[in-house]
């Protein structure tokens, strides 16, 4: 009699080999979702860890003295006048300014020349004092308290990006600068805020990062939302009712949904050629305009929510077409009164999950040159170009549009732009899966 | 006559039509309406439909007749007599919503059944509006080919198919060889499935078979988060945060490169915006396969792990198969991440073996060449500019053959066990 090799109790050795490759298969698995979720973490983190630093600004506080003599050599206040005295010559007012509160405070660091610390303040800051003088001229001839924004280095100073040892390399900030900065900190007249401008200022140029804004980028984005909702929601229903409803099975309706199933999955980025092609080139509209932006955005966006259209539109259940027939309803009244109306939450969810995605796109938009500088906020109609025919740029072309420049101070800026982006989305795909919780209804 | 003043008047014709059908109907029966064919309302509703609809076909057709008159020859006369009445178009339009409502209302009498007809109506729209996925693929294939024609009038076919060297001149004499670019695309693309398909199949395997419910309802949804995310998100991912990891602590200790952006940098990112992608694909295939068939499987004694490898893999793999070159065909139309990401330098491919396959090198793909050829000045007539649309094209055709094969082996597993 041969004696068994193992039992329950005792594996043998193959057991406990196939027992090892189990255990190893699992782990597998494991750590597969591991390396998901470490990823979508590493991600978050990073972002946000680049990001959140651009939604505070340092900013000085001085008194500046506004000297009539200059500011308004007609002495009458006259706008005219006034309107030509350009921001040059507030960049030395302002200079003086900041030596003058140095001065009162009694603030005092060795190395510093006047040009050194004029370089403390943004270049974007006499600009911003010549608008308010132009928006209140009486304040000329007084001493007004103002706060200007620091320069992108100094700011970089206090969120990690500059420190004393880089001052010493870097030919844009002296580490005596910085010193004063700090000064300044502790008396109180240099502070870092909440950075509202960041949402609402346009783009910036190049050498000041300090004052770049997302206002044009936010307002571009929602009018493209708004053309892409207003274009492709009607004709993704209008094509979904046609095709799930009355369609005859042909050869034409076999190609169109081939054609749909297609276009879901054609590279982004030849929509862009198409839309540069087609609206720009032949049709003749404006470069960097929302409306290309959104129509281009609108046949991307189609064929997701006409996938999504016709699985509401499919799991309405047919009692409810019948009922309608039978008393005496049309085959589109049936639809339009009955089968759309309980379909509805299906088709929002899903529409509102083509519009995040659409707001997401990049590439196509810079085939169509929403990558432009553009610092006017574009209006939504004027008789030249029509309806949101003024150059603009979106979110993430803005978030690109950043990554190209010098500054290291930009990427700050672009990931506080994705942080932005990340949070619409994160609203709309909120909205969507509420929606579909309190009015999806299973039959 | 301005396109804002045919707008107002085709409005009025068709308010004015909805009451005048719908009021004369009514009144050819006295106001009873148990007498008449359709209910009043779409006696008027007929009508206002007979001034919308022709007088926007016929705007759309004129204008488009006027846009195609400014480029081809053909069309000369349309284009002398659009210069001549330039408010021809809207006109042409308001003229048809005139007809058409006097038609409408002329046939408004008690046994006009307006219901049917204006229905047709919708019907009309509805199909105009699904026609619209058809009229953007020939439109995309149109804008390309055109395009790509006239590249290949100035620049050879053969030196753009087999062209080893990518290097445009806007001074002209470039050499503009798609092959370089080619190679980056799937040297990146293999190394981003590389990396997604092992993760995510995995992935979808221990969701399908071993988690309970509850790990279930919370990595499914967390996993898929990554599909949502914009692929600027990771561009900028790979530039700022993965591409001097790699270069600092793989490729410079290693002395293959010291370039921030490179294949790994690109084709890593990539492939984690794949793996929800392959994981969620994957996941729909496996669950659709029979439990019966697992059931015999370990009733045999094989372990779970057995089963899955040598039941429940086999009988998904064409699925997997098809989720795998879904996924390929996203990693080769990616564009954000490969800007951001790869470099815009094209691969060298005269310079042996090792420049070539070395994937710490920058290396550039189709699609960044298209974005640098068509973004900042450009010249519709140079072929430096126009060779994008040839990339496109090439683009277009690799992606749809892909998605078509996917396509179709997926439909075909599925009808297996149905």
């Amino acid at each position: 009699m041969t004696t068994p090799k193992g039992s329950l109790l005792v594996q043998d050795a193959r057991t406990r080999k196939r027992n090892a490759a189990e255990a190893r298969f699992k782990t597998y698995g494991k750590l597969a979702i591991g390396v998901g979720l470490l990823a979508l973490v590493i991600l978050i983190s990073s972002i946000l860890g680049n990001g959140t630093s651009a939604f505070r600004q340092t900013e000085i506080a001085m008194n500046v003295t506004l000297p009539e003599a200059k500011l308004d050599k007609s002495g009458t206040r006259d706008m005219e006048v006034m309107k030509k005295v350009t921001t040059l010559t507030y960049g030395p007012i302002l200079a003086q300014g900041l030596a003058d509160t140095l001065a009162a405070e009694g603030i005092v660091v060795e190395g510093l020349t006047a040009k050194d610390i004029d370089a403390m303040i943004s270049r974007e800051a006499s600009a911003q004092l010549r608008d308010r003088v132009l928006a209140d001229p009486s304040l000329v001839g007084a001493t007004v308290a103002i706060t200007v924004l620091a320069s992108g280095r100094i700011d970089g100073y206090y969120k990690g990006r500059v420190s004393m040892e880089s001052a010493v390399l870097d030919s844009n900030v002296t580490p005596a600068q910085l010193r004063l900065a700090d000064a300044l900190k502790d008396k109180g007249l240099l502070v870092t805020k909440f950075n509202w401008d960041f949402l609402t200022a346009p783009d910036a140029s190049d050498q000041r990062p300090e004052a770049a804004g997302l206002g044009v980028a936010i307002l571009g984005s929602a009018y493209m939302m708004l053309v892409v909702l207003v274009l492709a929601l009607p004709i993704g229903v209008a094509s979904s009712i046609y095709l799930e409803e009355f369609a005859p099975k042909n050869r034409w309706t076999d190609l169109i949904e081939v054609n749909i199933s297609n276009l879901a999955a054609v590279p982004s980025i030849v929509f862009g050629i198409l839309g540069l092609a087609i609206f720009i080139n032949f049709a003749g509209l404006r470069a960097s305009a929302p409306i290309v932006g959104g129509l281009v955005l609108t046949l991307m966006t189609l064929p997701t929510i006409i996938i999504s259209t016709r699985a509401a539109l499919k799991s309405v259940p047919p009692s409810i077409r019948d009922a309608a027939l039978g008393v005496g309803a049309s085959k589109m009244q049936a639809v339009f009164h009955h089968v759309l109306p309980l379909a509805a939450p299906g088709i929002l969810t899903g529409t509102i999950i083509g519009l995040a995605q659409a707001l997401g796109e990049t590439a196509p938009l810079l085939l169509i040159g929403m990558v432009a500088f553009v610092r006017e906020y574009p209006a939504p109609y004027t008789a030249a170009d029509g309806l949101f025919g003024e150059p603009s740029t979106a979110l993430p072309v803005q978030v690109y549009n950043w990554t190209q420049r010098a500054d290291p101070a930009f990427f700050e800026r672009a990931s506080g732009a994705i942080i932005v982006l990340l949070i619409f989305l994160l609203i709309m795909n909120a909205v969507a899966i509420i929606l579909r919780r309190r009015f999806e209804r299973r039959w | 006559m301005s396109p804002f003043m045919m707008l107002l008047l085709v409005a009025v014709l068709a308010i004015l039509g909805y009451l005048t059908a719908r009021n004369r109907a009514l009144s050819m029966v006295g106001g009873d309406s148990r007498k008449l064919a359709s209910l009043p309302g779409f006696y008027g509703q007929n009508a206002a439909f007979a001034a919308l609809i022709p007088a926007f076909a016929v705007f759309l057709v004129g204008g488009l007749l006027t846009r195609l008159s400014t480029q081809f020859e053909g069309l000369g006369a349309w284009s002398t007599l659009i210069t001549s009445f330039p408010g021809l178009v809207p006109l042409l339009a308001v003229l048809a919503a005139a007809v058409c409502v006097t038609l409408a209302f002329t046939r408004s009498n008690p046994s006009y059944r307006a219901r049917v007809a204006s229905e047709k109506w919708i019907m009309g729209l509805l199909i105009a509006a699904a026609s619209i996925a058809i009229l953007t693929t020939v439109a995309i294939v149109a804008s390309m080919l055109f395009e790509s024609v006239n590249f290949f009038r100035q620049y050879r076919a053969a030196d753009f198919l087999f062209g080893t060297t990518w290097a445009p001149d806007f001074r002209g004499n470039s050499s503009l060889g798609l092959l370089p670019l080619l190679w980056g695309t799937l040297y990146i693309s293999v190394v981003a499935l590389l990396f997604a398909v092992p993760v995510g199949l995995f992935a979808a395997i221990y969701l399908s078979e071993y988690a309970g419910p509850k790990l279930r309802a919370v990595a499914k949804p967390m996993i898929e988060v990554l599909a949502g995310i914009p692929t600027i998100v990771y561009g900028l991912f790979a530039l700022v945060t993965v591409g001097p990891l790699v270069r600092d602590w793989l490729a410079q200790p290693l002395g293959l490169g010291t370039s921030g952006s490179s294949v790994f940098t690109a084709g890593l990112v990539m492939g984690v915006m794949l793996i929800p992608f392959v994981s969620s694909l994957s996941d729909d295939i496996i669950s659709a396969v029979p439990q019966a068939m697992r059931d015999g499987s370990l009733a045999l004694g094989a372990t779970r792990s057995e089963t899955i490898r040598q039941v429940v893999i086999p009988a998904a793999l064409p699925g997997i198969v098809g989720a795998v070159l879904l996924a390929a065909s996203r990693a080769i139309g990616e564009t954000m991440i490969v800007v951001l990401g790869a470099g815009a330098a094209a691969a060298r491919l005269n310079e042996g073996l090792v420049e070539m396959i070395n994937p710490f090198e920058a290396m550039t793909t189709v699609t960044v060449k298209i974005v640098s050829q068509l973004t900042g000045d450009t010249d519709f007539a140079a072929p430096e500019t126009l060779v994008a649309f040839a990339l496109g094209l090439t683009l277009f055709t690799i992606t749809l053959c892909l998605n078509v094969l996917a396509l179709y082996i997926v439909r075909k597993y599925r009808e297996q066990y149905e």
